[in-house]
């Protein structure tokens, strides 16, 4: 581990990764675009005075199709990356994953409710049938979250061992329940449900991104201010609390994040898993474990990471399209097999 | 300046340790000697705020500790426990740096702490390397020198209780590392250490605080203390005590 790579570096390269990843997420798909008329049209889009001559249909291919995707792709991987380092930091376990304490399986049981239960009431209005969908799963993993952080609370502390098992009860429980609306679905509500909890970046739509935009903001810069006391935690919580860290209070503020972030990016894409348990660990093997390198480091990896596996989503089978958490998993299982193995040796 | 009054901890319904009286003086090394289960990481845990007590009080600075906030508090008090569980990998000196947390001294005079607390634990050739490829003992050493650097340089006013620090060491740096320990009270600080072995804490304590079973059998100098009758009382070990033929302090060889 002496070979790291200087943070300087590291955020130069992992910039110039994320660029490279929206440039060719914005200008690849169906119809590709050339990548030069893509940054002129990206750029008119900003605002940047440039002769519109020829740039009218790459104009709105960006404007109403792909920029809206590459910003919750973008959104979606730096979130659920932040919110992994705040889990592995939480339980100061480097394979902890942001689905342990039940927002993803709360998620997915929100959405089944909604998909289901809305089929069940004659269908829902085409208009706000996806918002319903969106806010049940975020509601549903920020409840089963919160009964999670709930059960592992006792006398005014919070025992992470309890959380990690009540998070593994929990998720069983939410499974057979998703597997229950399973059961009762017809043939059109299971197609829309299977095809929800494998993600998908696609139909990402303004109105959808806003709020997971927002929330990856607030998340991203929220904590970073949390790094030194999250580095501080992985010593333990009472050498945490003896070096004079509110460790009940980051505790909260990690679940909270964490439930906060899932729950948004679950919301608007579906279930998308293994980024926020690999990314994370990737920066540890490039930069080491000092969080305020790995929190910020982390989102542009978890962004470019996302923006990638989109683009093998949208163009390994074209003109059809893979659920963006086939690939996520295809690429990440093997991967965490290797991190596993390799510490072995 | 840290003190215990007619402190009570309980674990359930089981008193664990019970009637403490205890004034940590400056410049001082308290030594905590007993047997396995007597109190003394009970003790510690009392007296780092960590565990409640069911009755009696623990002032830091005539202030109740639990009303201290966190960041002060941890600029006068700092606690190693036993062992430590960090399972990443960072650079040595990045798990010192931690002890600076509480403080707000800047990067620079953070660096020259560092390098001292590392050097008074004889652990600064380990630095640059990763924490995860020390052995044992060197893992203690480099928290030994966390807990230093909180408190460095060390001074009248500030308190360091230590779990065991010397438990996984070699004869040669469990001397090291209580010579810093006593160079670093000489500058001030009040000491608690818990320690197990009877001849390391005659060499190198002011006052010996003797628990039987969660109470106090004695408190005192070494050498009121360290006697056949209160060893034999206490540990149920029969010894002969003998004066250091160099140092004079009491030297305990078990017969």
């Amino acid at each position: 581990m002496t070979t790291l790579v200087k943070p300087r570096t590291l955020f130069i390269g992992l910039g110039l990764l994320c660029l490279l990843a929206i440039w060719l997420s914005l200008a690849l798909g169906p119809v590709s675009l050339p990548l030069l008329d893509t940054m002129r049209a990206a750029l008119r889009l900003a605002g940047v005075p440039l002769p519109a001559a020829g740039l009218e249909q790459a104009e709105m291919i960006l404007g109403q199709i792909r920029l809206p995707r590459t910003l919750l792709g973008l959104a979606v991987g730096g979130v659920l990356a932040l919110s992994g380092v705040a889990m592995q930091g939480l339980f100061r376990n480097p394979l902890a994953d942001p689905g342990l304490v039940g927002v993803s399986s709360g998620a997915a049981l929100g959405a089944a409710v909604a998909i289901v239960g809305g089929a069940a009431f004659g269908g829902l209005p085409d208009a706000w049938g996806p918002y319903l969908l969106s806010v049940c799963a975020f509601l549903g993993g920020l409840g089963v979250t919160a009964l999670v952080y709930r059960l592992g609370r006792r006398n005014g502390q919070t025992n992470v061992a309890i959380m990690l098992l009540a998070g593994i009860a929990l998720t069983a429980l939410a499974s057979s329940a998703v597997g229950l609306f399973t059961y009762l679905a017809d043939d059109g509500t299971l197609r829309t449900l299977t095809f929800w909890n494998l993600g998908s970046l696609n139909g990402a739509s303004y109105a959808r991104l806003w709020p997971l935009l927002l929330v990856t903001v607030a998340v991203a810069l929220w904590l970073p201010r949390r790094a030194k006391a999250l580095n501080a935690l992985l010593l333990g919580e009472s050498e945490a609390s003896h070096l004079g860290i509110d460790v009940e209070g980051l505790k909260r503020e990690l679940v909270f994040c964490t439930a906060l972030g899932v729950g948004a990016a679950v919301a608007a894409a579906g279930m998308i898993g293994f980024v926020g348990l690999v990314v994370p660990h990737l920066v540890r093997l490039l930069a080491g474990p000092d969080h305020r390198v790995l929190l910020p480091a982390s989102v542009l990896a978890g962004a470019s990471l996302l923006l990638f596996a989109d683009l093998i989503a949208r163009l390994a089978l074209a003109p059809a399209e893979l659920p963006i958490g086939i690939v996520t998993a295809f690429l990440g299982a093997p991967f965490f097999l290797y991190l596993l193995l390799r510490g072995r040796t | 300046m840290l003190c215990a009054q007619s402190l009570q901890i309980r674990r359930g319904q089981k008193t664990v340790l019970d009637g403490i009286d205890l004034d940590l003086e400056p410049g001082q090394i308290l030594g905590v000697l007993g047997p396995n289960g007597a109190g003394k990481s009970t003790l510690l845990g009392a007296l780092s705020g960590e565990l409640q007590p069911a009755a009696g009080q623990v002032w830091l600075d005539q202030r109740p500790l639990a009303d201290w906030r966190g960041a002060e508090r941890a600029q006068r008090l700092a606690v190693l426990p036993q062992t430590s569980t960090l399972d990443f990998a960072f650079r040595v000196e990045e798990v010192v740096g931690m002890g600076r947390l509480p403080h707000q001294t800047g990067q620079v005079r953070d660096d020259e702490i560092i390098t001292a607390a590392l050097q008074a634990a004889d652990a600064f050739h380990l630095a640059g390397r990763s924490y995860l490829a020390l052995s044992g003992g060197e893992r203690q050493r480099v928290h030994l020198a966390r807990v230093l650097a909180q408190l460095w340089p060390g001074e009248s006013g500030q308190t360091l209780l230590l779990d065991e620090p010397t438990s996984m060491l070699d004869p040669l740096h469990q001397h090291t590392t209580l010579q810093a320990i006593r160079a670093f009270a000489d500058r001030g600080a009040a000491v608690l250490i818990i320690l197990h072995d009877l001849n390391l804490a005659a060499r190198y304590c002011d006052r010996i605080l003797l628990l039987e079973q969660g109470r106090p059998h004695a408190l005192d100098s070494p050498d009121v203390v360290l006697r056949p009758e209160p060893l034999k009382a206490v540990f149920g070990l029969e010894v002969l005590v003998q004066a250091h033929p160099e140092r004079g302090h009491p030297l305990i060889i078990a017969r």
